[in-house]
């Protein structure tokens, strides 16, 4: 180990650094592989091949023509509002990449209220889109940003409730426990510890609840009616264009990749893998003192990769399903997903007394 | 007890007051959308203004012509071998759909009749439009509802049944191969071989699309129960074609007419479905794609030699007379009605296209569906929008 001491200042910009290279990464990489690429592939054709090498470049491309076009808003909107919208959506998945643990000893905060926290902030996004909506002064925008408002405030409630199943069996909400409760020796399924105990397998319900109100969080097919090409030609960002047009497409992706993220924490294991394959005897709850140092290099890669698994699965669906209409996604929401959820709480309550 | 009634309506007529006064002071009277004329769903410039409660429709009206090419106007100073270059641009999607009647009307006045190779070649033509057309419909309806993969699928099977219309006719989009009493060329070599693959291709494409969009439940959900036409009204709207066979017409003017094609020669069925809705029109559709592949792959078989073209005139003048000659094309039932008064080209021309009539029930079936469903059900309705401004 070289012993540096960084200065405060330092150490913020370095946060800050790694906050946006956490950020941009997942969204470059879920854009170009599949965004460009697996959809060409699964649609029978190529994808960008002429930007770079097999068209790497592509997004490169794309981004340079973004930031050339002019800055446009319609007359009437609420150009403050308008303009600020993009910027609020952004903003929450830099927020929610702040408590995400990518290895014992790296991460940005670590603090007890962690999931509570990552589920606060993960609605500020829902504010932007609603007034991104309704400053447009476009019937199209305020059909858009009035569905998103409904659409994101039913889903977050499944998504609450499937996340308290992981909190009760874990016992905390700081998230860098969570993975220590899924890795540790002591973690096992039954008396069997051969995987750990990731929550994938035993709060398995959870889990699917999760991602299917994950889709619907990040306004993906089947769950696209606030964008609905097809009827509200692009929902709350029809009159956006431009950069703003850009941090919007930055926005969706980065938020794929986060919440990508936190589904890989809850419920894969996070940047963990079980820590009896190693040999490392972690006893005393939420300590890594006998994890190896160099798990801060490679739980990220692992981190990561258990991202690209499911955010893959979130695309896949995308190009699969065409879209429900808005009554019927509220009605599986309160009608079928909370039902659901509440009853896995309760068993995981029951079984949590039990064992 | 008067008094009791007396207050009762007074009561009434203050909550209709106060519910006025908020709606007026709220502006909760509902929005007025302008779906249209550049808009993706209407894939064209078709216009639609309906007017909005929430996001359910209280009131729809189509607006057409915002494409018109006043084709009608413009056969009258063209010849008649001229007119098939201006309306196989009707239809595009099915362009040599469009040619047939017209052919045929002229031919019915000057008392021609094409040899059975040119009818048998007409015929499979005919269906090859039909299903280049179809084929891309089942794909865009995916589209619509969000789907964009059978898109693709779609775009890429169809061409290779516009390779084969190339290769007969040397035109992918607009052929302009019919003529008067028979047809410019004779097939190309190996045309039938190749035909006879694609078709098979085709069946395929027909079953990944049954997979991948009629047997999702999502899709189900959105099509089924939706956007329902009921027979008497289909009919009393003039809806033709696959519109009309899913509100349970049994009709079709390929079995109903005897016309000089060779739709006698072969066997087909003709799909209906009881339920009207949107899903039974895209089920019909889906169906009517199967059959016109079997139905070309029947006249392959039977293809007859001899020549393509009948004893006509090197200038063709039609002798006077009026003549209405109607086919089923891929959108529904396209007629003619060709007035002429013996010069090179005809006096006056009406032309019947499907999708005019087809979008004219959506002021009817629109209202009281919400808005996602506008799209879902002008997407089963099928129009081209130069089918619908001529």
């Amino acid at each position: 180990m070289i012993a540096v001491t960084i200065p405060y200042w330092g150490q913020s910009l370095l946060r800050v650094l790694g906050g946006t290279l956490a950020v941009l990464l997942p969204a470059g990489t879920i854009v170009y592989l599949f965004l460009f690429k697996m959809m060409s592939f699964m649609q029978s054709r190529l994808g960008p091949m002429e930007a770079g090498p097999y068209g790497s470049m592509q997004l490169f491309a794309e981004v340079g023509k973004w930031l050339q076009k002019e800055d446009l808003y319609p007359e009437q909107a609420d150009k403050r509002i308008f303009k600020m919208a993009p910027l609020l959506v952004l903003v929450s998945t830099f927020l929610l990449v702040a408590v995400m643990p990518w290895g014992p000893d790296a991460y940005f905060t670590n603090f007890d209220a962690g999931v509570f926290y990552m589920l606060a902030v993960s609605s500020i996004s829902t504010l932007g889109i609603l007034i991104a909506g309704w400053s447009s002064a476009s019937k199209y925008s305020l059909l858009g940003g009035l569905r998103a408002a409904g659409q994101l405030i039913a889903y977050e409630l499944p998504m609450i409730l499937a996340v308290v199943g992981v909190v009760i069996q874990a016992g905390t909400m700081n998230l860098q426990q969570i993975v220590w409760q899924q890795n540790s020796e002591q973690a096992a399924i039954f008396g069997w510890n051969g995987l750990g105990n990731p929550y994938l397998l035993t709060q398995f319900i959870g889990f699917v609840i999760f991602m299917i109100a994950v889709q619907a969080e990040l306004t993906q097919t089947p769950f696209d009616m606030p964008i609905a090409e097809s009827e509200l030609v692009s929902g709350y960002m029809t009159e956006y264009s431009g950069f703003r047009f850009l941090i919007f497409f930055i926005a969706e992706f980065a938020a794929v990749g986060v919440f990508s993220l936190i589904a890989a924490t809850l419920f894969l294991g996070g940047w963990g893998i079980p820590f009896s394959w190693f040999g490392w005897e972690s006893t005393v709850p939420g300590s890594f003192t006998d994890v190896a140092n160099w798990m801060n290099v490679v739980g990220p890669i692992i981190l990561f990769t258990k991202m690209i698994v499911l955010s893959f699965i979130v695309i896949w669906v995308r190009f699969s399903y065409p879209r429900l209409r808005e009554d019927q996604l509220q009605r599986f929401a309160w009608k079928v997903l909370i039902p659901i959820s509440l009853i896995n709480i309760m068993l995981t309550a029951i079984f949590k007394v039990m064992f | 007890m008067t008094d009791l009634v007396d207050r009762k309506k007074l009561n009434y007529i203050a909550a209709q007051a106060a519910d006025a006064r908020v709606n007026v002071e709220l502006e909760t009277g509902g929005m007025t959308l302008n779906i249209g004329p550049q808009h993706p769903a209407t894939h064209g410039t078709l216009r639609i203004i309906v007017r909005l409660d929430g996001e359910q429709v209280v009131w729809a009206e189509p607006s057409a012509g915002y494409m018109h090419r006043g084709y009608e106007k413009l056969t009258e100073v063209r010849t008649y071998p001229q007119i098939t270059t201006l309306i196989n641009r009707i239809d595009w999607l099915g362009s040599f759909a469009n040619e047939v009647p017209f052919i045929l009307a002229a031919e019915k006045l000057m008392d021609i009749e094409a040899p059975p190779r040119a009818q048998w070649i007409r015929t499979l033509l005919f269906e090859l439009s039909r299903i280049a057309n179809i084929s891309l419909f089942l794909g865009d309806l995916g589209a619509q509802m969000g789907a964009v993969t059978p898109v693709f699928y779609a775009f890429r099977d169809r061409e290779h049944v516009l390779n084969l219309i190339e290769s007969a006719t040397g035109g992918r989009f607009h052929p302009n191969f019919d003529r008067i009493g028979g047809l410019k060329e004779d097939l190309p070599a190996g045309f039938i071989d190749e035909t006879h693959s694609v078709m098979r291709r085709l069946r395929n494409f027909c079953d990944e699309v049954e997979d991948l969009l009629f047997g999702n439940i999502v899709f189900q959900t959105r099509t089924r129960g939706v956007g329902v036409i009921p027979k008497e009204v289909a009919v009393q709207y003039g809806l033709s074609g696959a519109n009309l066979r899913a509100s349970g017409v049994d009709w079709d003017l390929r079995r109903d007419q005897r016309l000089p094609l060779s739709y006698d020669k072969v066997d087909f069925k003709v799909w209906t479905h009881p339920d009207g809705d949107s899903f039974a029109r895209c089920w019909v559709r889906l169906q009517e794609t199967r059959e016109a592949t079997k139905i070309v792959d029947q006249l392959l078989d039977g293809l007859p030699a001899g020549p393509i073209m009948a004893k006509v005139p090197r200038i063709i003048k039609v002798p006077e007379g009026e003549a209405w000659v109607s086919t089923e094309n891929p959108l529904g039932e396209m007629g003619y009605y060709v007035v002429s008064k013996g010069a090179l080209g005809p006096f006056r021309v009406k032309i019947r296209s499907a999708s005019f009539n087809n979008i004219s029930v959506t002021p009817w079936v629109l209202r009281g569906v919400y808005v996602p469903d506008i799209v879902t059900v002008l997407a089963s309705l099928y129009f081209i929008l130069g089918d619908i401004d001529r």
